[in-house]
C-alpha cells in the first residue's frame, strides 16, 4: 500500500510540472489535433485521480489498505478512539487531504458549469433581442456590431453568431469557412472540454500547469475545428479569414472605430493565430504511422493507472 | 404567425426607441403600427402585458408603478446591450467563467503584417 502511494505520488507529480510543459512546447500536437486533446485530458483526468489516490493510499496503511473497514473504523472511532496503533497523524492529514481535494475538483467544476450556464442563459436570452436570424440559415443570427466577430452558443438549440462588421470584411468563401468553423465546435462539444479544463484551472489556480493545459487545449479545439472546415472550404479562404478576422479591426474599416467597439479590443494572442495560419499555409507533415496509437495507448495507460490502484483499495 | 420571440425583439425595439418609456397600449398601438400595418390585427394587450412581465423578469425592462397604466422602460439601451455581449464573447471582463468558442482571438500589429505576408507569399493574399 505505501509502494502504491509512492507510486501514485510520482505519477502526480509528473503529471503536474514535467510532463505537461513538454506538451505544450511540443509542436507534434500541431500535425494531430485530436490525438493531442486526447492526451492533455488524459493528462488531466490521470494527474487528479493519481493525486487523490496517492493520499488515500498513504492514509489506507494502518487500516490494511481497505477503504470500507477504514471507514467504519474511522467513523465509529474518531471521536472515541482507540485508532489502529500505527495510525500516525500523518496518516489522518493525508485521508482528510484526499477527500478534501477530491471534494474541491468535483465541487470547482460543478460550480464553473452552473455559473457558465446562468451567463449562457442570459446571453441567449440578450442575442434572441438583439440579433435576428439569417434567411435561410436558422442556427445563425446576425448581430449589429461593427466589428468582424464570429462565435457559437452551444445548448439544445446552438447559434452560431456573427457580427455586421464580419460579413462586410469576408467574401463567401471566408463566411463559409467561419461558418463550417463554428459548426464543428458545436458538433464536437467543444464547449465542455474547455469547461473542463476551466474548471481545473480554477480549482488550482498556483499549479501553472493547469493555466499552461487551459491555453493548449483553447488552441487544440481550434485547430481541429479548422480541419473541418477545411473539408467544405480550401485552406486559402479559410487562412485568409482568420487572418483578417484576427487583424486589429480600426485599422482598414473607418467604421469599425465606432465608440461601442472602442474600448473592445481583445488581448491579442498572436502565437495562437499564427500556429493557426502556418499549419494551414505550409501544411505539416502528417505523424509517422503508428504515432497516433502509440499516443492513445498511453493516455489510456495513464488513466488505468491510478484506477487500478484505486480499485484495489476498495 | 408572430412567435413569442420576434414578439419579445419588437417590444425592446420599440421601447429602446421611446426614451420616455410607454405604457401597454401605446406599446400595442406603435406594434401594430411598424409591424403589421397592412393586418391591421390589434395585439391583444394582455399578451403584451406577458410579454413585458418576462422581459421584466429577465432584467431588460423596468416598469414605472406611479401612473395608470403602468410606463415601462428599456433598463439598459440597445448599444450598451450589445457591448456587454461582446465584452463577455472577447472575454475582457476576466470574472467571466464562460469560454465561449470565437472564431478568432485578436493580434498585435506586427503579427498581422506577418500573417498578410505569409498568405501573400502563397498568392492568396488579402
Amino acid at each position: 500500500m505505501f509502494a502504491a502511494s509512492i507510486g501514485l505520488a510520482i505519477l502526480a507529480l509528473a503529471l503536474a510540472w514535467p510532463v505537461p510543459i513538454a506538451l505544450a512546447k511540443a509542436s507534434w500536437p500541431a500535425r494531430a489535433p485530436g490525438t493531442a486533446l486526447a492526451l492533455w485530458q488524459a493528462i488531466a483526468l490521470s494527474g487528479g485521480l493519481s493525486m487523490i489516490g496517492a493520499l488515500l493510499a498513504f492514509g489506507l496503511t494502518p487500516f490494511d489498505g481497505d477503504l470500507g473497514s477504514a471507514a467504519r473504523l474511522l467513523s465509529g472511532r474518531l471521536l472515541e478512539g482507540p485508532l489502529p496503533s500505527q495510525t500516525g497523524a500523518l496518516q489522518l492529514v493525508a485521508l482528510a487531504g484526499a477527500v478534501v481535494l477530491g471534494a474541491h475538483l468535483v465541487l470547482s467544476l460543478a460550480s464553473t458549469a452552473v455559473s457558465t450556464d446562468r451567463e449562457r442563459r442570459r446571453h441567449r436570452a440578450l442575442i434572441g433581442l438583439l440579433s435576428s436570424p439569417l434567411q435561410g440559415s436558422p442556427g445563425t443570427r446576425m448581430l449589429d456590431f461593427p466589428a468582424p466577430v464570429a462565435y457559437c452558443l452551444p445548448g439544445v438549440r446552438s447559434i452560431t453568431v456573427l457580427t455586421e462588421g464580419l460579413v462586410r470584411v469576408l467574401d463567401a468563401a471566408q463566411l463559409r469557412a467561419v461558418l463550417a468553423h463554428e459548426r464543428a465546435h458545436l458538433r464536437q462539444y467543444h464547449h465542455l472540454v474547455l469547461l473542463a479544463f476551466k474548471a481545473w484551472n480554477i480549482a488550482l489556480p498556483w499549479f501553472p500547469i493547469a493555466n499552461r493545459a487551459e491555453k493548449a487545449v483553447a488552441l487544440l479545439v481550434e485547430m481541429l475545428a479548422d480541419d473541418d472546415a477545411r473539408r467544405e472550404v480550401d485552406d486559402a479562404s479559410l487562412a485568409t479569414a482568420i487572418a483578417i478576422v484576427g487583424s486589429p479591426w480600426r485599422d482598414g474599416d473607418p467604421t469599425a472605430a465606432s465608440t461601442a467597439s472602442d474600448e473592445l479590443v481583445p488581448e491579442a494572442d498572436p502565437e495562437t493565430l499564427g500556429a493557426r495560419v502556418s499549419r494551414l499555409v505550409s501544411p505539416p507533415a502528417a505523424l509517422p504511422a503508428g504515432a497516433r496509437p502509440l499516443v492513445l495507448v498511453v493516455s489510456f495507460a495513464l488513466i488505468a493507472s491510478p484506477v487500478a490502484v484505486l480499485l484495489t483499495l476498495l | 404567425m408572430i412567435t413569442l420571440g420576434v414578439l419579445e425583439r419588437s417590444v425592446m425595439n420599440a421601447l429602446w426607441e421611446s426614451p420616455d418609456g410607454l405604457s401597454a397600449p401605446e406599446l400595442g398601438e406603435r406594434l401594430v403600427a411598424v409591424e403589421a400595418p397592412a393586418k391591421r390585427r390589434e395585439l391583444a394587450t394582455t399578451t403584451l402585458l406577458t410579454v413585458l412581465s418576462r422581459l421584466e423578469s429577465k432584467g431588460f425592462v423596468s416598469r414605472t408603478r406611479a401612473t395608470r397604466p403602468h410606463r415601462y422602460h428599456a433598463v439598459n439601451s440597445r448599444s450598451e446591450h450589445t457591448a456587454e455581449l461582446m465584452h463577455e464573447v472577447l472575454q475582457l471582463a476576466p470574472d467571466r467563467d464562460d469560454a465561449l468558442a470565437r472564431f478568432v482571438g485578436g493580434v498585435s500589429p506586427t503579427e498581422a503584417e506577418t500573417l498578410r505576408r505569409l498568405l501573400a507569399s502563397r498568392g492568396t493574399g488579402e
